[in-house]
């Protein structure tokens, strides 16, 4: 049992803007009372009281980070390392902290749920074991399935029903939670050496499917399944300048569905080539705000030495020809490929310069805060831990104006940054980190402090640095545990996973075995997670 | 001068780096003895291992057989380190000024992606001297390394800027991906030299078994080495630029990468 007195609480899904009051938890959970003279008191008074953050897009475990984490140990050697003590692991910090460090790292920054949005079913499993060594934080994860080549082959007959089967016994094949879409088509089509930068030309390798056909049809099975969480999706080109053109297209044929649009930053670039590149947040802004069956994340960018990861094979192969740096790539067999790229986003790069300022513009246009959440498509646009750098950016339209003095002047007409003067309150702050995307996610205890919510939550104390006050939360309280206090990591509780499973014919094995057996290089009875190969899990059903 | 000896010689390798002049010279006695070193991966106080006397200086002393002491000079910026006898690896890794003398051998990664100052070792060096550590795309940016004795492979790996001078012979990979910057083998290497090598120059006095991939370009005496040659001589290194006693043949490589590097064999009169 545990009280938390005098705070000034933030829960935007009650409507609680900065009001002093108390919250009490027994049990793990948010409770109306506890018998007085039990359990421990927490003085908040003068503090912040926030429900722990949400992560809705972030890449934490599993194959390609951990080939990322081998790509760079030049960037390991700089990291800030993790002693071992009582009670916590070693580990490294850095752009790719290693498992231990990065439930480490989360908590201390007062986040208690993380969403690992990239996962093939073939590396599910390595994904589970890195995830179950992630302490302290509650994970879902989202698999890979729009260039799926069983599911493609099925679009391509027309078989959507069956395809349907096939991608809800696929999610619980992964023991996933969501359904992530990257580069439909296009990754697919990088088996060739190309990519799918059209959204209505035919997929090399096939004749009727296009990237649109992939996204509909997904977007509509997710919602037939009833998925908690809606299609996540990474939209065709990626990073390239113009690429707005296919942003738009692809929300119109999501319209009658409901998608989250993943890093979105990426996603909203004016111009013909990279002399030209700028801003198109406005346009991306407007028509996102006139459609609510949307959700979407920033995939804010800031500067400094990172590296990029992302399931979209073709786009790490340009970007590594474009910067001459490291690349790795990966091909996972019939599902999905990767690549790796070592990145530094720089102010004087007029490219770099304008994904800054969009990332930033997003936020600032999108008018709904409950729609579009924090992240930076970790660790493609910077580490999750520089998060709070980015709140600072929204809260505070002076140091914005500072920070646009630093990027090269080249691209200020290219960009709508200086002329926005919106600063987010510490409610909405609250929203973008917590309730929104938890909201988005789906999941009704998460990110919120009403009674029967989780006891995750996050106490800062107030500072006027707001960069410093999220950085350093005073107190972290994880499923009722105290995790974090006075700043400093006390205890190390283990987290849940969520794991959806969504309803299917079970006889869809007898026509997946075989097809499965003929292309795949393992064997179909060890292709699927197992129950007992998931910590901690947390069974979600379909509602009937 | 602040004077170190080793009072024995460790079991394991013994991580020092704060046996530098920019960490040192502004402590007390009882600071410098308190300063941290690892034993593996346990912390122990500096005076654990060695004797100490003096303070207030940028000139530090290490005596005793070091051979095993790593990270000595790691990021200095200034002053001087002499070593008396052996040291560890990674001596100077980081340093960015100053000049550390060893009158033995050192181990491994010598002045790794250093930038500036002077390290000279009267004995022989390991491998990867003046290297990139694993991952980075740069070694070398800076300063000079100068060898007596014999090197190691990897010399001089991805490095950008810098002179790296070796009286003796190296081995496999000299100048392996260098970008830039000066390496002359007085005693020739063994196997690849310039391997990959995008741009900077190689000077050999042996001839070296070399690549295919590297086409001789013309015989010459480029005004750059009286330059050098004069610098060289004050350490004991002579390298011959006069054409009355001869003519440098150059090739120009390494065309796998394709890069615009050269190896110049002398060839005597």
């Amino acid at each position: 049992m545990l009280r938390i007195t005098g705070g000034k609480v933030y829960d935007p899904t009650n409507n609680i803007d900065g009001v002093v009051q108390d919250i009490c938890i027994d049990d793990g959970r948010i409770v109306e009372t506890v018998p007085s003279g039990h359990g421990r008191t927490i003085d908040a008074s003068g503090m912040i009281v926030f429900p722990g953050g949400v992560d809705v897009h972030t890449h934490v475990a599993g194959a390609a980070l951990n080939f990322a984490r081998g790509l760079i140990p030049e960037q390991h050697r700089k990291a800030a390392p993790f002693m071992r003590r009582p009670g916590r692991r070693a580990g490294m910090g850095g752009v790719t902290p290693s498992t231990f460090a990065t439930g480490y790292l989360y908590a201390g920054m007062g986040w208690t749920t993380v969403n690992e949005a990239a996962v093939p079913v073939l590396s599910a499993k390595h994904t589970h074991e890195e995830l179950r060594d992630t302490p302290i934080v509650d994970k879902t994860c989202c698999v890979l399935m729009a260039n799926n080549e069983i599911v493609l082959d099925l679009l391509e007959a027309g078989e959507v029903e069956r395809a349907k089967h096939i991608v809800a016994w696929l999610i619980w094949a992964a023991k996933a939670y969501g359904v992530k879409a990257v580069n439909p088509g296009g990754v697919e089509a990088w088996k060739y050496g190309k990519n799918a930068s059209t959204l209505f030309d035919p997929v090399p390798g096939y004749n009727k499917v296009t990237p649109a056909m992939i996204i509909s049809k997904l977007a509509g099975i997710i919602d037939d399944l009833k998925l908690p969480h809606p299609i996540h999706l990474h939209c065709n080109n990626l990073g390239t300048p113009g690429n707005v053109s296919t942003t738009l297209e692809t929300m119109k044929v999501l319209e009658g569905n409901r998608a989250h649009l993943a890093h979105l930053q990426y996603h909203a670039y004016s111009g013909d080539g990279w002399e030209t590149i700028g801003s198109a947040s406005v346009q991306v802004a407007e028509y996102f705000n006139a459609h609510k069956n949307l959700t979407t994340d920033a995939g804010a960018v800031l500067f400094g030495n990172t590296v990029t990861i992302t399931a979209d094979g073709p786009w790490q192969h340009l970007l590594h020809q474009l910067t001459g740096k490291k690349w790795s790539n990966l091909d996972v067999e019939n599902e999905t490929g990767c690549g790796v790229v070592p990145y530094a986003y720089k102010p004087g790069s007029p490219a770099n310069a304008v994904q800054w300022a969009v990332g930033l513009e997003l936020l600032l246009l999108i008018d709904d805060p409950w729609r579009i959440y924090l992240t930076t498509d970790h660790p493609n646009g910077a580490a999750f831990w520089r998060y709070p750098e980015i709140i600072r950016l929204l809260m505070d339209a002076e140091f914005r104006k500072e920070q646009i003095k630093t990027i090269t002047p080249k691209v200020i007409k290219r960009i709508v940054l200086p002329e926005l003067t919106r600063e987010y309150t510490l409610y909405e702050i609250a929203i973008i980190t917590s309730a929104g995307p938890a909201r988005a996610l789906g999941l009704p205890q998460k990110g919120h402090l009403g009674i029967g919510a989780d006891a995750d939550i996050a106490i800062y104390n107030e500072n006027k640095n707001i960069a410093d006050m999220f950085a350093y939360p005073r107190y972290v309280i994880k499923g009722g545990t105290i995790v974090v206090e006075e700043g400093e990591p006390r205890n190390t509780v283990d987290g849940h996973s969520y794991v959806f499973k969504p309803q299917y014919d079970e006889s869809i094995e007898d026509y997946l075995r075989p097809v499965f057996q003929q292309f795949y290089t393992m064997s179909f009875d060890n292709y699927p997670v197992e129950e007992s190969r998931v910590h901690g899990m947390k069974r979600v059903e379909s509602p009937s | 001068m602040i004077s170190l000896s080793l009072k024995e010689h460790p079991t394991v390798p013994l991580e020092a780096e704060c046996i530098s002049p920019d960490v040192m010279a502004n402590l007390f006695e009882a600071e410098l003895a308190a300063l941290p070193v690892f034993l593996g991966k346990r912390r122990h106080n500096l005076a654990d291992f060695f004797t100490i006397s003096g303070s207030g200086s940028d000139e530090i002393e290490l005596n005793g057989d070091a051979g095993r002491v790593k990270w000595v000079g790691k990021g200095m910026t200034r002053g001087r380190i002499a070593v008396r006898g052996n040291v560890g690896m990674h001596l100077g890794a980081y340093m960015s000024g100053g000049r550390i003398d060893v009158s033995g051998d050192a181990g491994d990664w010598v002045g790794g992606e250093m930038k500036g100052g002077l390290i000279h070792i009267r004995g022989s060096a390991g491998g990867q001297l003046g290297a990139a550590y694993r991952g980075s795309i740069t070694g070398l940016d800076g300063g000079a390394i100068l060898v007596d004795g014999t090197a190691g492979i990897e010399l001089g790996m991805r490095m950008k800027r810098g002179l790296i001078a070796v009286k003796g012979q190296v081995r496999d990979f000299a100048g392996l991906q260098m970008k830039g910057g000066t390496i002359a083998l007085m005693n020739g290497a063994e196997l690849r030299p310039g391997a990959w090598m995008l741009r900077g120059t190689i000077i050999t006095l042996k001839p070296v078994r070399l690549l295919p991939t590297f086409a001789p370009s013309g015989m010459y005496n480029p005004t750059f080495l009286s330059i050098y040659a004069k610098h060289l001589h004050q350490f004991g290194f002579e390298l011959p630029f006069d054409v009355r006693s001869g003519s440098y043949q150059r090739y120009a490589g390494d065309a796998a990468v394709p890069g615009k590097g050269e190896i110049l064999e002398w060839v005597g009169a």
